[in-house]
């Protein structure tokens, strides 16, 4: 068993986040390794995924809709569906809405414009394998860049989410049209989470924030114990 | 065999874009109304009759050219 769990960040033609999140994770103590979107497998230790943000396939479509179907997320879905955690920040999240592992879709902002800038989310569940660093109620200054980042779903699946504690990032007010200023949800068995700020931008105070780390160190903490229990 | 797919916005859901083109239109001196923007996907295809190549289309559209929480499709298949 490695100290450091493998944390697979996988590459899609237009990704431009995928090294930041891999510096990212691996200064928070895991092994990063990039997977390219057409391999069919994961590696065989991989203890967690991260889909990172960018423009996969320049958007074409609908943001996150050809990356769904690439090839690699045959492995990727398998890999959720035996428990193992599954970030998509941004255009990962966008990807994870359209592969169907997440409700809802991100639409274009409300307000037409690109938005990038430091947003604060308040931590409306911490009791998840990704925000149990944090506290209830906590909020977190992280920066977003989208221009696709109104997560949207039906009425009455917004309601069963929020009941479950599944809506588990807010932005303190409305940042993009987002549906109940939604940033982030978790899946029904709560090992899968998109989110559309960047939590690889802010682990480090010279970054202007390092809140971001809660969330990445939480997700290697998992990778640990994801390897340990598929070994 | 050749299919035309429209893709459009369904009602109800935010299209800003369709938003922008009509604050432009109406700059532009033209009294419209609601505009929104889908888009249109022409598809060639083998396919041995109309009603299979329906039905591949129409795969197609649940597997990728379109997102039913938000989009409503029209198909159309011309023999050539």
């Amino acid at each position: 068993m490695s100290a450091r769990p493998t944390v697979a960040v996988v590459v899609f033609p237009g990704s431009n986040d995928d090294h930041d999140a891999a510096w990212a994770l691996g200064s928070m103590g895991a092994e990063p390794v990039l997977v390219w979107h057409e391999d069919t497998a994961l590696p065989g230790d991989t203890g967690a995924v991260v889909l990172p943000g960018g423009f996969s396939y320049g958007d074409y479509l609908r943001a996150g809709a050809i990356a769904s179907v690439a090839p690699v997320m045959d492995a990727v879905r398998r890999f959720a569906d035996s428990g193992g955690p599954v970030l998509g920040i941004c255009n990962g999240f966008q990807m994870l809405c359209e592969a169907r592992l997440l409700p809802g879709v991100l639409l274009p902002n409300r307000q037409l414009e690109f938005v990038c800038r430091d947003a604060q989310v308040r931590v409306e569940n911490a009791g998840t394998l990704f925000t149990r660093r944090c506290d209830s109620g906590q909020e977190l200054t992280i920066p977003v860049k989208h221009g696709d980042g109104a997560w949207y779903v039906d009425e009455g699946t917004f309601v069963q989410l929020a009941t479950r504690g599944q809506l588990v990032l807010r932005y303190t007010e409305d940042v993009n049209g987002s549906l109940g200023n939604v940033a982030g949800i978790v899946n029904g068995r709560g090992n899968v989470l998109g989110l559309m700020p960047h939590p690889e931008h802010a682990v480090d105070p010279l970054l202007g924030s390092a809140d971001g780390g809660l969330l990445l160190a939480a997700l290697v903490d998992a990778a640990s114990t994801h390897s340990l229990a598929a070994a | 065999m050749k299919a035309t797919v429209l893709v459009r916005p369904k009602d109800g859901i935010l299209d800003p874009q369709g938003e922008a083109v009509q604050g432009s239109l109406q700059k532009l001196g033209f009294d419209v109304g609601s505009v929104r923007v889908g888009r249109v996907i022409d598809v060639e295809l083998a396919a041995g009759d109309e009603t299979e190549a329906r039905a591949q289309v129409e795969r197609m559209c649940a597997e990728l050219l379109a997102n039913p929480l938000i989009e409503s499709v029209q198909i159309r298949v011309d023999e050539e």
